[in-house]
């Protein structure tokens, strides 16, 4: 890849990232910040939120949320390592709790796609308070993408256009 | 607390606890002594809008309070148990409909539960994901490991 290439290919990225954050409801609803992104690299960051704590007690995150912030990480770093980005989907995600979140503090996620073949991504990531080395959360995990053509390749706008047209929640039955 | 106590009602307290489970619309319901949790559909749980797909997100934050739950009510109230590590396999898209899970604790020692947990859709026997993982119990205040045999109330 020429230097030429590759740049233009970094400035797609960051173009595509912050829309691959903004355009995945769940990712919306949780807060998620787009920090940067890297050809197989990507960073978020998840500002405290009291209503995503995992024990009213203590006051610290859910196991699920550090859960979801990986994934969408090693999600987007799998994205951007392929030669076009395309969407992907977890096939199997492993995570390691090494330490409460500390109430209070921003989360930030370093996700890194080690290996990426035509389908598939191998991706590692870690969750911190501010030192990565000092993790909350490690995680590993494998990604496939969902595109089986060129046609389906990522589009911001068809993407906003879709998340308008999901259907409304389930009500509760009594 | 015995399995004789344990109402929908108890459990749905417990789940308050848990801001996050209740921010997701978690919901218990219960046949006997089994207890199968309620993942509403809403559109913000959603993590692929071109294809419809539940976030892998939300469906793990959903097994993982799954067997947290199921832990909590097979002891005394106490803190609920931590996560120590998870696998998750995700083995069909996640439609935008209401999704279950069951867990299954495959042994519980005095500090650390194994347990598997399953979600499913349509049918139990298509799951659309798997968690597998231990958990850290809650260890009393005088630092006893909690067990189900230390938990039976004190008769003497």
């Amino acid at each position: 890849m020429s230097e030429d290439q590759k740049s233009e290919r970094l400035k797609r990225l960051w173009d595509l990232a912050p829309m691959f954050v903004q355009g995945t409801p769940h990712a919306k609803f949780l807060g998620f910040k787009f920090v940067a992104i890297d050809i197989g690299r990507a960073t978020l960051s998840l500002p405290y939120n009291k209503k995503l704590v995992g024990n009213i007690d203590t006051g610290i995150l859910h196991g699920g949320v550090l859960t979801a912030l990986l994934d969408q990480a090693s999600g987007l770093a799998a994205v951007s390592s392929f030669e076009t980005a395309m969407p992907v989907a977890t096939l199997d995600l492993r995570i390691d709790y090494m330490r409460a979140s500390k109430p209070g503090k921003t989360l930030i996620a370093e996700a890194h796609a080690y290996k990426t073949t035509r389908h598939l991504v191998f991706v590692r990531a870690v969750t911190h308070d501010g030192d990565a080395n000092d993790p909350v959360a490690t995680s590993q995990a494998s990604f496939m993408t969902t595109a089986r053509n060129m046609k389906n390749v990522i589009s911001p706008l068809a993407r906003t256009k879709a998340m308008a047209d999901l259907p409304p929640a389930t009500k509760a039955k009594k | 607390m015995s399995s004789l106590d344990i109402t929908e009602a108890s459990i749905a307290k417990a789940i308050s606890r848990i801001p996050y489970a209740k921010e997701l619309g978690i919901r218990p319901l219960l046949m006997g002594d089994e207890l199968t949790l309620i993942l509403p559909y809403a559109p913000h749980i959603i993590g692929n809008p071109m294809l419809k797909a539940l976030h892998g997100g939300a469906v793990g934050a959903f097994l993982e309070t799954t067997a947290i739950v199921q832990l909590w009510l097979m002891g005394e109230p106490k803190p609920l148990p931590k996560p120590i590590g998870i696998n998750l396999d995700y083995l069909r898209r996640g439609n935008p409909k209401d999704t279950f899970a069951r867990a299954v604790v495959a042994k519980q020692g005095s500090r650390v539960a194994n347990v598997r947990v399953r979600a499913w859709q349509y049918r139990y026997d298509e799951p659309i994901s798997i968690l597998h993982g231990h958990f850290l119990l809650a260890v009393n205040q005088d630092k006893k490991p909690v067990t189900k045999s230390n938990t039976k109330p004190n008769n003497q």
